[in-house]
């Protein structure tokens, strides 16, 4: 554990704070799915840097997995906001 | 050598993961907050899987960590796009100071109908060669 790495970390646990911020306050669902998208960007990239911390290479693999859980959410929240979720108007 | 840049990925790709969170709290509506977390959230995981890439060194690891960086570079704007398009049509509303939106003269929220703009002019070209031929 580096101090390199130790503020890295730090720094994605804040990020991860400030979109957590946003998904208790968005005023919408979609804000709210956007801020869930950029935790599990946040998240691959807190593994990559823990993978890189112990040195497991393995845990890669759950970064790959993080990422396309991701897109996957993103898309099954649009159809359902787009066949009728709640409306906004 | 490689321990800087390495560092030095990392840090980087830690401050603009956090600039992405700094925006989706700081700007004022949802396409604005989709532009900042989707190109600095890829960008951030870029870095930091280059650097992984650049840790490890072996093949298999150099494999993975591209197949994250091409996977995110490949689904992220397609969710974005998606998210977007479902959010402008639920309604959300747009930043009071948006200063253009070319989409709302020509859409209709009700029907989920879009319309080009052009019918008028296309109508009135064919109504003036039926006249013509009469």
């Amino acid at each position: 554990m580096t101090p390199i790495i130790l503020l890295s970390l730090a720094l994605m646990a804040l990020a991860l704070c400030l979109a957590f911020v946003r998904l208790l306050r968005g005023p919408s669902l979609p804000d709210r799915v956007v801020a869930l998208e950029l935790f599990s960007s946040i998240l691959v990239g807190m593994v990559g840097v823990v993978a890189i911390a112990t040195d497991v290479a393995s845990l890669l693999d759950v970064a790959i997995v993080m990422a396309l859980m991701a897109f996957m959410t993103s898309i099954g929240f649009a159809r359902f906001l787009e066949r009728g979720g709640p409306r906004d108007d | 050598m490689t321990d800087v840049v390495r560092e030095g990925l990392i840090l980087a790709g830690a401050i603009f993961m956090l600039l992405a969170a700094l925006g989706v709290v700081r700007l004022p509506d949802l396409l604005t907050r989709m532009h900042a977390t989707t190109k600095a959230a890829t960008f951030g995981v870029t870095l930091i899987m280059l650097a992984v890439a650049l840790h490890f060194a072996q093949v298999a690891v150099v494999a993975r960590a591209f197949g994250v960086i091409l996977f995110i570079m490949m689904t992220a704007p397609v969710a974005a796009h998606v998210i977007g398009r479902a959010g402008y049509f639920v309604g959300t509303r747009l930043w009071e100071r948006t200063l253009k939106d070319e989409l709302r003269p020509h859409y209709d929220p009700l029907t989920h109908e879009l319309k080009s703009g052009r019918e008028g002019e296309r109508n009135a070209r064919y109504g003036a060669e039926e006249d013509a031929e009469r």
